[in-house]
């Protein structure tokens, strides 16, 4: 028929000049070769939508290492294998393995079987033996010894005949610090795919029932009403309770910082240290929440900043005074949602559609608590405690000249932070100084200047020939990736001057309003009652900021993202997976969010920043 | 013997052969409680004593029997014939009187505009579609015009379309009536059409609302494109928003009938509902849906008070006669449905 429709080879796209020694650093299997120019590759903005720090690299790594076992070697999808990954100038591309050999589907399809049915029919029991492990895997990541290098082996050793010394604890936690990510990535996988695709196979039949249905009715048929990700907004307004209750509630006000309420926390005394202490049981674990999707080292938790949980202390508490409930009514959201999966059964036309609607929605409900609560052990609880695991390695070797700050770390891969672990090992062994010190300051430097050069550079949304057909089950369900959206982005291609933006339909409703651009956990103190949220990725740990804007905007997610769950639960549009709001909208821009049609509409030309 | 008027409130579903698919329909609504302006429908029983009156003077029906259906030029004369005689013979006394009472009680003395709208008898959808579905007459203000409009609505039965058609399907003049159905004007803000069930795919779990500002005639016309909704008939989520540019509204006329209007440009690109309006609109869909087991397409107006009114009803048919093929059947091992996604090349 018409032309072949193209993005740019992987072959043709340059390295941002300047960038040549960054873009080597990453491990050569990363690196386009120029066989990949036969193949279509994605940019996965998805998870990875900023420039990849080089350490940061390995969330890409051990990721498709387990979701391409368990694709291609476990469950034996029939007609997928795993992900590809390639990496330029700091952007992951990834690209399907598909199967087109009939024989080898017909032969995978008898083995899909005997595995994957295996795990639906004992789904509860393997998902709570899954937890168990989790939490295992989490408990050992816990337990690992503090990072350090101590002038004198401790008497202890001495005493207990222990026989090894310091420098080989450090290589041996940051190994295990690897093998625990690793493994981590390899249980998240042990379900998601399986869970995913029982809950489109619903929802393809709900779109195919009910055509003009909304993809958000699908999800709230399906979404769990005590998942884990609603758990830690829940605690903060357990906590804004308690303070009301203790009569401390005056300290919580907007703009308050952290440091202050807690010193006039510690000048009341008693009612002060309750408090503290209700904050502390609720911070483990359900403050273990990262302000991103936690793929990086920058997505802090929680925990490590109070200042998005506080932020939204006061409202809940300006609630509570005016006798508003503030407690997510879970039994009426569940008689909700049950009603609503039996008005829409009553709506179709055949008893057969009945039975099967019925056997869908049932493996659906079934799948769709590992859905919905795994990334709270996996991409909250368990990242946060590896990245700040290599932070103490970054303050280890920081503190020894192997670099200026902490975070430098991040700019050394894993392999080369081995190296440099291995390097301080040896010369604290011998009582020389490290190499290290004279080497990395200068590759830090380069690396940094890569990433901002790359954050600048805008980069093609794909790359390669377009296929005819997006039929791999993986990426349609991970990423959503249609042959529309590939024709959608090839026609954008360019248009930066436009005032509206598409995205996905994730909460209905329009509102119009003043834009809150928020790019980091820290802006999060600066939104206002009524605001439109405009952020880049939306996450279950922003839930908190929900009860005071008007809307929210981001630039990555799909309909099925958590943040859309939350959004529909406060009843507030949203519009996810736009692209560019953050980079197109300003704060105090008025815009309007038409969160029915996934449209977001820039009305004002004045762009006066806030 | 039935009366040549018979009030909304006193008819219902079962009245169609003497007060017409529309009437009947207005009076079913008025029963089930919804807000239908008010009105009566002058009865085929009034057009029974009329064209007794006209065949007194001269043969209608066998004359009309009597024709080729291929014969498009005798047709043509005849209807023409036919629709001269309908306008000059007098009404029969009974029924004038019953008809100007009726009017009176309706608007009282001050008077008060009425539409006037023809209400066939037919079941045939396509028969009807050429008698008298396009008669309606809006803002019609004193009795005499009234009158007259009320000989137009049965004069549509002679239409050379009309005769054309049962002549072709041979159907017997005997049964062939009109009923008219005269209703209170709503002087509207905003009117338009709603679908309980999908025009586009036959969804059953969506609404459709298409509105525009002024009098309906402008959106069942086609003269402007009317914002559209859609909205979920379960969650009332309201998935689309689509606001048009509605350039031209028709307003009424004071000395009766109805004119186009350029719709000025603050109001054109505005929605013409708001949610709360597409809310009651959607329980109002609901309710008649509900009433009737069926789903229902549906004319609507929101006077200039705010009150949202219904002015027709009637049951959907394209989606509703097709057969429902089920989606998928089910399957004896459940954990089968998920080859669809998986197992197989789409």
């Amino acid at each position: 028929m018409g032309e072949i429709k193209s993005f740019p080879l992987p072959s043709s796209v340059a390295v941002v000049p300047g960038t040549e020694g960054a873009q080597a650093a990453y491990p050569y299997y990363t690196q386009f070769v120029p066989e990949d120019d036969e193949r279509f590759w994605f940019y996965n903005s998805m998870h990875f939508p900023e420039p990849m720090h080089h350490f940061d690299m390995i969330t890409a790594e051990a990721a498709y290492c387990a979701l391409g076992a368990f694709n291609t070697r476990v469950h034996v999808l029939p007609t997928t294998k795993g992900i590809d990954h390639r990496i330029i100038n700091g952007r992951v591309y990834i690209g399907g393995v598909a199967v087109t050999d009939p024989a080898e589907i017909a032969e995978r399809q008898t083995l899909f079987q005997q595995r994957a049915f295996y795990y639906y029919e004992h789904w509860e029991r393997l998902y709570d033996q899954w937890k168990v492990k989790m939490k295992a895997l989490i408990g050992e990541a816990t337990d690992l010894p503090r990072v350090e290098l101590p002038e004198w082996e401790p008497i202890e050793t001495t005493h207990s005949g222990k026989g090894v010394a310091a420098n080989h604890a450090l290589v041996d936690i940051y190994r295990k610090q690897l093998e625990g990510y690793f493994r981590m990535w390899q249980h998240h996988f042990e379900f998601l795919l399986l869970g995913y695709g029982a809950y489109l196979t619903f929802f393809d039949f709900c779109k195919r029932a009910f055509p003009e249905i909304s993809d958000q009715t699908i999800s709230r048929m399906v979404a769990g009403m005590e998942a884990e990700i609603f758990r830690p907004d829940e605690e903060v307004r357990r906590l804004a309770r308690r303070a009301v209750e203790l009569g401390i509630d005056g300290l919580f006000e907007e703009g308050m910082t952290v440091e202050a309420v807690f010193a006039e926390l510690d000048a009341l005394g008693n009612s002060g240290a309750t408090w503290r202490d209700e904050l502390e049981a609720s911070r483990n674990p359900w403050f273990n929440v990262n302000v991103g999707d936690g793929f990086y080292h920058y997505h802090r938790s929680w925990n490590d900043d109070l200042a998005l949980p506080f932020s939204a202390l006061p409202g809940y508490i300006a609630k509570l005074r005016a006798g508003e409930p503030i407690d997510r009514p879970v039994e009426q959201l569940i008689r909700e949602r049950d009603q609503l999966v039996i008005d829409y059964r009553d709506l179709l036309d055949t008893d057969a559609d009945r039975a099967t609607y019925d056997q869908l929605i049932g493996l659906a409900h079934r799948v769709f608590p590992y859905v919905e609560g795994h990334k709270f052990y996996c991409e909250h609880w368990y990242t946060n405690l590896f990245f700040n695991k290599i932070r103490e390695f970054g303050a280890l070797l920081a503190g020894h000249g192997f670099f200026a700050e902490e975070a430098d770390v991040f700019h050394l891969t894993h392999y080369e932070l081995e190296s440099a672990i291995i390097d301080l090992s040896l010369a604290w062994s011998s009582g020389s100084p490290p190499l290290g010190p004279k080497r990395w300051p200068a590759i830090v430097a380069e690396r940094k200047a890569a990433i901002a050069a790359w954050s600048e550079h805008r980069v093609p949304p794909a790359l390669g020939v377009v296929p005819d057909v997006i039929d791999d089950p993986a990426i349609v369900m991970l990423w959503g990736i249609t042959r529309e959206n590939l024709d959608r982005w090839l026609a954008e291609d360019g248009d930066d001057e436009g005032k509206e933006l598409k995205g996905f339909a994730a909460s209905s409703g329009v509102v119009e309003g003043l834009a809150r651009v928020v790019t980091s956990a820290a802006d999060i103190g600066t939104l206002r009652q009524g605001e439109i949220l405009v952020c880049q990725v939306t996450n279950p740990s922003w839930a908190p900021i929900f009860q005071k804007i008007a809307a929210a905007v981001s630039d990555i997610g799909g309909s099925m993202s958590h943040m859309a769950i939350v959004a529909r639960e406060y009843g507030l549009p949203a519009v996810v997976g736009t692209g560019s709001a953050t980079q197109r909208i300003r704060t105090g821009q008025r815009i309007r969010v038409d969160g029915g049609r996934g449209v977001v509409t820039i009305l004002d030309e004045v762009l006066e920043d806030a | 013997m039935p009366e040549a008027i018979a009030w909304f409130a006193d008819i219902g579903i079962h009245d169609r052969p003497t007060a017409g698919g529309k009437g009947a329909s207005l009076g079913e609504l008025t029963r089930a409680g919804i807000a239908v302006p008010p009105g009566f429908v002058v009865t085929t029983q009034a057009f029974e004593l009329f064209l007794a009156a006209l065949e007194a003077r001269a043969p209608v029906r066998a004359q009309i029997e009597a024709c080729d259906a291929d014969d498009l030029d005798a047709i043509t004369a005849l209807s023409a014939e036919m629709r001269r005689r309908v306008v000059e013979e007098p009404l029969p006394s009974a029924v004038e009187t019953a008809l100007l009472a009726a009017h009176r009680k309706l608007c009282g003395e001050a008077g008060a505009p009425v539409a006037v709208r023809s209400s066939a008898t037919t079941e045939d959808a396509a028969d009807a579609s050429f008698a008298g579905l396009q008669d309606t007459f809006l803002w019609v203000v004193d009795a005499d015009d009234l009158l007259a409009r009320v000989r137009e609505c049965w004069g549509s039965l002679y239409s050379v379309e009309s005769i054309a058609y049962r002549r072709r399907q041979a159907l017997p003049e005997g049964g062939v009536a009109m009923a008219v159905v005269v209703q209170l004007m709503v002087d509207a803000a905003v009117a338009g059409v709603m679908f309980t069930r999908s025009p586009t795919t036959g969804d059953k779990s969506v609404i459709t609302i298409e509105g525009a500002w002024g009098l309906g005639s402008a959106v069942v016309s086609g003269e402007v494109t009317p914002d559209r909704w859609v909205i979920g008939k379960i969650t009332g989520e309201i998935s689309v928003r689509d606001i048009s540019d509605k350039h031209v509204e028709h307003v009424p006329i004071a000395s009766g009938g109805v004119e186009d209007r350029a719709v000025p440009d603050d109001r054109r690109r505005a929605p013409c509902l708001d949610d709360e309006k597409l809310q009651a609109l959607r329980e109002i869909g609901r309710k008649v849906e509900r009433h009737y087991g069926a789903a229902q397409d549906i004319e609507w107006a929101v006077d200039r008070g705010g009150a949202v009114m219904l002015l027709q009803s009637r049951p959907e048919t394209v989606w509703s006669t097709r057969a429902a093929a089920p989606v998928a059947e089910p399957l004896a091992n459940p954990l089968g449905h998920v080859m669809g996604v998986f197992g197989v090349r789409r």
